[in-house]
């Protein structure tokens, strides 16, 4: 209930916000060329919305593919990187440095070495999304209890039982913080992707209504892609939810 | 209890040695627990309790000596002799059914044959409405007997138990102890128990060995006919608490 009430302020304030907006813009202050007004941007929205559909489903279906090569690719280099220390110490910290390789700057050269299809796009978006993924499942692992490890060893546990039993489930809580932060750059990097080239898109629409200088529709489709983020992050709280049952049952003994 | 003096040996630990780099953490450490024995290993910190209990579960190995269980050499071998730890360990994200299965899905048991088996045994000690909750809903206490039936589902013949009883209140402590006690007599589990408690040993143990020094110092037989709280109230006690108190600050000086 507490979080409810909470609620108010944020809403309030961005309710505030919109009308004042709405009245700077109305009055002539803000000249319309500049900033379109909250109506205009909420016109652009409707007026395109099938338009924007189409493109959307694209980035989604784009998101989605890399998020999901981009995560098992993660997975599976947290658990080789824990396994065998060799692996780890060499590329623990060739991954990290890679990782200041900025995102823009490389797509180009996967547009150039790939074409405008689809492949260019889903290889950054998996670029970007493995990573936290990969550092942040690794860390669960390194931070399992020692204690439980000897206990199931006691028991005789072979290594395949330690991941299954311990390990993994134990590393469930930061997997999810990072498959949160994977989702969201999902998205962004479609859409930066789709900015240097492509047929379909958020990413090409955005770039076709910067270029005939319709601020009213790209403000509409900014508004789509964080509404799009928002959902991916909301899937991921869900898909956490029912995974780890025991965290909820803990907050309602609380 | 007493009568457990001249049955089998069932476990034996036999000149063993141990260290880390230069350092000796025990040295030529013999001990045996015989059937139906509960026996105390009590000693200061540092003096390689968990240590040995590592070794004799088969996580570590000794540079010298031999773990003999049942007449077969054990030394380095893990999965035979049940040992439960300081904390309760039970974990998180499994019910207590499944933490109670734990043992019996690693030895490769279905899965429908293993919690069956968790369910009558909670069922035994009626503690079978907490089935499906999770560990975070229980008190310590409860915790802790959880995790002695999970050890008891593992192997029933030998246990090792690691100050299972030193994070509760006092309280909890009498209820855990004659708790353990019944749990045992039910049983016939041999026992090896780690405390700093004077008074747990020697209310619970058929004999306590006292640790100092990286070695074992003296033995110390508990003979009595009570065993429940009400032994702590007698003369007897009184007089082997002044002898385990003597021995263990004899290692001090």
């Amino acid at each position: 209930m507490k979080n409810k009430r909470d609620s108010i302020y944020p809403i309030g304030f961005g309710i505030l916000f919109l009308l004042i907006w709405q009245m700077l813009c109305s009055l002539q202050v803000i000249p319309s060329y500049l900033m379109p007004s909250p109506m205009q941007i909420v016109r652009a929205l409707t007026g395109d919305f099938s338009l924007l559909m189409y493109h959307l489903l694209y980035t989604l279906l784009e998101s989605m593919l890399g998020l999901t090569v981009g995560v098992m690719l993660g997975l599976l280099f947290a658990l080789l990187m824990d396994r065998f220390s060799k692996l780890y110490k060499t590329f623990y910290p060739i991954i990290i440095i890679s990782q200041t390789i900025p995102t823009i700057a490389i797509a180009p050269l996967l547009v150039l070495w790939f074409g405008y299809d689809l492949l260019p796009k889903i290889i950054l978006i998996v670029l970007v999304t493995f990573f936290p993924i990969t550092i942040g499942v690794l860390e669960g692992f390194k931070s399992t209890d020692k204690d439980e490890i000897n206990l199931l060893k006691s028991m005789g546990a072979s290594e395949f039982d330690i991941y299954k039993f311990i390990k993994l489930p134990s590393s469930m809580g930061k997997f999810f913080a990072a498959l949160r932060i994977s989702a969201s750059y999902s998205v962004v990097g479609g859409v930066i992707s789709e900015w240097l080239g492509g047929f379909r898109g958020l990413g090409v629409y955005m770039t076709r209504v910067r270029k005939a200088y319709a601020f009213d529709k790209m403000f509409a489709v900014i508004i789509i892609i964080s509404i799009l983020s928002l959902l991916l992050l909301k899937a991921v709280d869900l898909l956490q939810k029912i995974s780890m049952p025991w965290e909820e049952k803990h907050e309602k003994s609380n | 209890m007493n009568s457990s003096q001249n049955s089998e040996v069932i476990l034996e630990v036999r000149n063993v040695s141990f260290g880390y780099d230069e350092r000796e953490i025990i040295s030529n450490i013999n001990l045996e627990l015989r059937d139906n024995e509960l026996v105390s290993l009590l000693g200061v910190s540092g003096s390689g309790k968990s240590t040995l209990f590592n070794i004799i579960a088969g996580l570590l190995k000794p540079d010298v000596g031999k773990v003999i269980y049942r007449g077969e050499d054990i030394t380095g071998k893990s999965g035979i002799i049940s040992y439960s730890f300081q904390k309760d360990l039970l974990l998180p994200y499994m019910t207590i059914e499944e933490n109670v299965a734990l043992p019996l899905f690693i030895k490769k048991q279905k899965k429908s044959n293993a919690l069956v088996k968790a369910n009558e045994m909670l069922k035994e000690f009626k503690l079978d409405a907490y089935a499906k909750k999770y560990p975070k809903e229980l008190s310590g206490g409860m915790r802790q007997r959880i995790a002695l039936i999970r050890t008891h589902l593992f192997s029933k013949d030998v246990s090792l138990l690691d100050e299972p009883f030193s994070a509760l209140d006092a309280i909890t402590k009498d209820e855990m102890h004659d708790w353990y006690m019944n749990m045992r007599r039910k049983y016939n589990t041999s026992t090896i128990f780690i405390t700093h408690d004077v008074d747990e040993a020697i209310l619970l143990s058929d004999r306590i060995y006292i640790l100092g020094d990286g070695g074992i110092k003296t033995e110390i037989k508990i003979e009595t006919s009570v065993r429940d709280n009400s032994f702590k109230l007698t003369k007897e006690f009184l007089d082997y608490k002044k002898s385990v108190i003597g021995c263990l600050e004899s290692g001090n000086t």
